[in-house]
């Protein structure tokens, strides 16, 4: 699979947004402007830009807590993402659900989710609906190594293979479970070969190289649209950050993350690629940074104008009213 | 919505059970998007039978068998359900509702609410609970109010067969998720129930015995039990209100309002544990809006705290029968 120039400066400026709205939203809370805590996407870029690329607006994804990336990636609105941090009306929750929960059913995602693992089945059910309805729509799952060690991550996977589901679990390994190295929560080095017990491929990818989790997505979801069923991506990748806004990280070394992001950052890797493969000039890129950074600074002046979350109306916003509206 | 016919024009005899089944096909009948997935419920019919012969009719795409795995399969439905179907999921024993319990409270219950609105989430979780067969403790509970305690949640306890077959008609066309709790001793009781279309709304009680001398307010097989006591009430002058709440999410508060502004006394019966039982929580409300109306303090009977044991003679000294009934209400109006 080749991939063409318009395709790469769009994988390039997903995964920029991302860093950027990471880094913007990271201000804003030592600004004390963020309410409640926030979980920090960057070194992951490439796992969400890369399988989303390959998502139309009526495919389906879950995400997790550390959901930002997962979110832009499925091209949400800037400005509706920065107003759900700041607790604002136009927020994509209206305040009511935070960065854990920002979802945009519009464009089939069903929500971050602050349940490690939580999604994972909730993604099999839209499959299924996929499959009910003999269309040719598939869902996304992404979630953690510390997904992978969740019951629901067994029942899900083995409910979507013995169905042939159009469902492909996104393993997003970024080697810690909120403070627990992989090393000490799994007996074997490669998460992927669990796929072997459910009947499903597995497969192992460099998460930082953008030109692999595009690639290993795009064979998965062409998979899953053929009515083939299901497959488990492990996308070996790094969480810059720690896991949450002010973790000491005592269980890692400086120089660990250092190496990863000098050498595996996937945002330098992919202005080598492109620019070394002639596919545009880093004066190019120059200009999607700058255009990214604009976008990034519209999404964040539309939120600080914007009125704050209104007073609940209950119990509608609990409950739906009334009798099914169809 | 067709509400419940004072007089139903063609009505027929059936089970608990039956009814049930019937609700399951009226509705897959009339909407597609209603699929019904579980442990052992299309060739075997459901561990009590309930959607028996459904898999003929509607076939395996639509009555799907599962593995045991109860996190997922309603974890699947949440999916389902956020993404156009009607899922209704059978939970063979609501003790296995632990197993199930982050999908069901902190996805299916909150999914509207947190994002704002966007989400709808109409599926029916049916369970079945309570004691008398010998179960023993990991098969026998009673935990309306576990889920009666999450925002989100509609909780549902039908206590005849024509209410089994109305109500569950209406929890599968609620745009909300729905745990629907029968009763294991209910599904061999037989009532009249209509044959045609037959949908009882959800947060409507129903007075299942007129009186004046006191209310005894109940659900599922209690009220079962409460009727029965009311009668052996009667032939000793006290002339007993039965109340069937149907729905204790959402709660028909008025129907119990009304009933203890006429007769002031207030008798909450339920086979779950007394401490922490939904009993409290209607208690708490009439001595909130009705204080003044009460000629005596409200009072709970109730399941004693302990696991359900497993003798027949044990498992019975631990819920109210229609005797203690009988003997609880003589205490407040005698």
């Amino acid at each position: 699979m080749s991939i063409d120039r318009d395709t790469a400066l769009e994988l390039y400026r997903v995964m920029r947004t991302i860093r950027v709205f990471e880094q913007r939203a990271e201000q804003l809370f030592g600004e004390n402007k963020i309410w409640g805590t926030i979980h920090n996407y960057s070194g992951q870029e490439a796992v969400a830009a890369g399988v989303s690329a390959h998502l139309r607006d009526d495919d389906w994804i879950t995400s997790t807590h550390r959901g930002h990336g997962h979110c832009i990636a499925k091209r949400a609105d800037l400005g509706k993402m920065f107003a759900e941090l700041l607790g604002k009306e136009t927020g994509y929750c209206r305040g009511r659900g935070g960065s854990m929960h920002i979802a945009d059913t519009s464009k089939g995602n069903l929500g971050a989710n602050g349940i490690v693992g939580g999604g994972i089945p909730i993604a099999v059910g839209a499959a299924l609906s996929a499959k009910q309805a003999k269309s040719d729509r598939v869902a996304v799952s992404y979630f953690g190594d510390g997904g992978a060690n969740q019951g629901a991550f067994h029942e899900a996977l083995n409910l979507a293979a013995i169905w042939r589901l159009p469902v492909i679990f996104v393993c997003e390994n970024n080697q810690y479970a909120e403070t627990n190295p992989v090393k000490d929560a799994f007996a074997v080095d490669d998460i992927a070969v669990r796929a072997a017990g459910y009947g499903m491929p597995g497969v192992r990818v460099n998460g930082q190289d953008v030109r692999e989790t595009y690639r290993s997505a795009g064979e998965a979801i062409a998979r899953a649209r053929r009515g083939e069923g299901p497959t488990l991506l492990v996308m070996e990748t790094y969480r810059y950050g720690g896991h949450y806004f002010g973790d000491p990280q005592v269980y890692r070394t400086k120089d660990e993350i250092e190496a990863w992001r000098t050498k595996r950052d996937p945002l330098l890797l992919a202005r080598e690629w492109i620019v070394g493969e002639r596919l545009a000039s880093e004066a190019d890129l120059d200009r999607i940074d700058a255009g990214v950074d604009a976008a990034i600074e519209e999404g964040v002046r539309f939120a600080e104008r914007s009125a704050l979350a209104t007073p609940l109306e209950l119990p509608d916003e609990v409950y739906a009213p009334g009798e099914a509206s169809r | 919505m067709t509400v419940q016919a004072r007089a139903p024009a063609a009505t027929r005899e059936m089970f608990y059970a039956e009814a049930l089944g019937d609700a399951l096909r009226q509705e897959m009948r009339r909407d597609p998007n209603v699929i019904v997935f579980g442990e052992d419920i299309a060739e075997h019919g459901g561990a009590f039978q309930v959607t028996a012969g459904l898999l003929k009719e509607f076939g395996k795409e639509r009555i799907r068998n599962t593995p045991i795995s109860e996190n997922g399969i309603v974890g699947m439905a949440v999916g389902a359900a956020l993404t156009g179907l009607r899922p209704v999921v059978e939970l063979m024993y609501v003790d296995f509702m632990g197993l199930a319990m982050d999908q069901v409270v902190n996805q299916a219950a909150q999914n509207r609410f947190m994002f704002g609105g966007q989400a709808r989430v109409p599926l029916v979780l049916r369970t079945q609970g309570g004691s008398g067969r010998g179960n023993a403790a990991q098969h026998s509970k009673s935990l309306e109010a576990w889920v009666a305690h999450v925002a989100g949640l509609k909780v549902v306890m039908p206590s005849t067969p024509a209410d089994a077959k109305g109500l569950l008609a209406a929890a599968i066309r609620d745009d909300n998720p729905v745990i629907f709790i029968e009763h294991k001793l209910l599904y061999r009781t037989k009532g009249e129930v209509p044959t045609a279309e037959h949908v009882v709304p959800l947060g409507v009680a129903d007075v299942k015995r007129a009186g004046k001398d006191l209310t005894i307010v109940s659900w599922s097989r209690e009220a079962v039990f409460a009727v029965e006591a009311a009668a052996k009430l009667a032939e000793q002058g006290i002339d007993a209100e039965v109340i069937d709440v149907r729905t204790l999410v959402p709660l028909d508060r008025e129907a119990i309002l009304r009933s203890v502004r006429k007769s002031h006394r207030l008798l909450v019966v339920h086979e779950a544990i007394k401490r922490g039982g939904y009993g409290a929580e209607i208690a708490a409300m009439v001595a909130e809006e009705a204080f003044d109306d009460l000629d005596a303090p409200p009072k709970r009977l109730a399941g004693l705290e302990t696991p359900i044991p497993y003798a027949q003679h044990l498992e019975k000294s631990v819920v109210p029968q229609v005797d203690d009934i009988v003997r609880a209400a003589k205490e407040l109006a005698g």
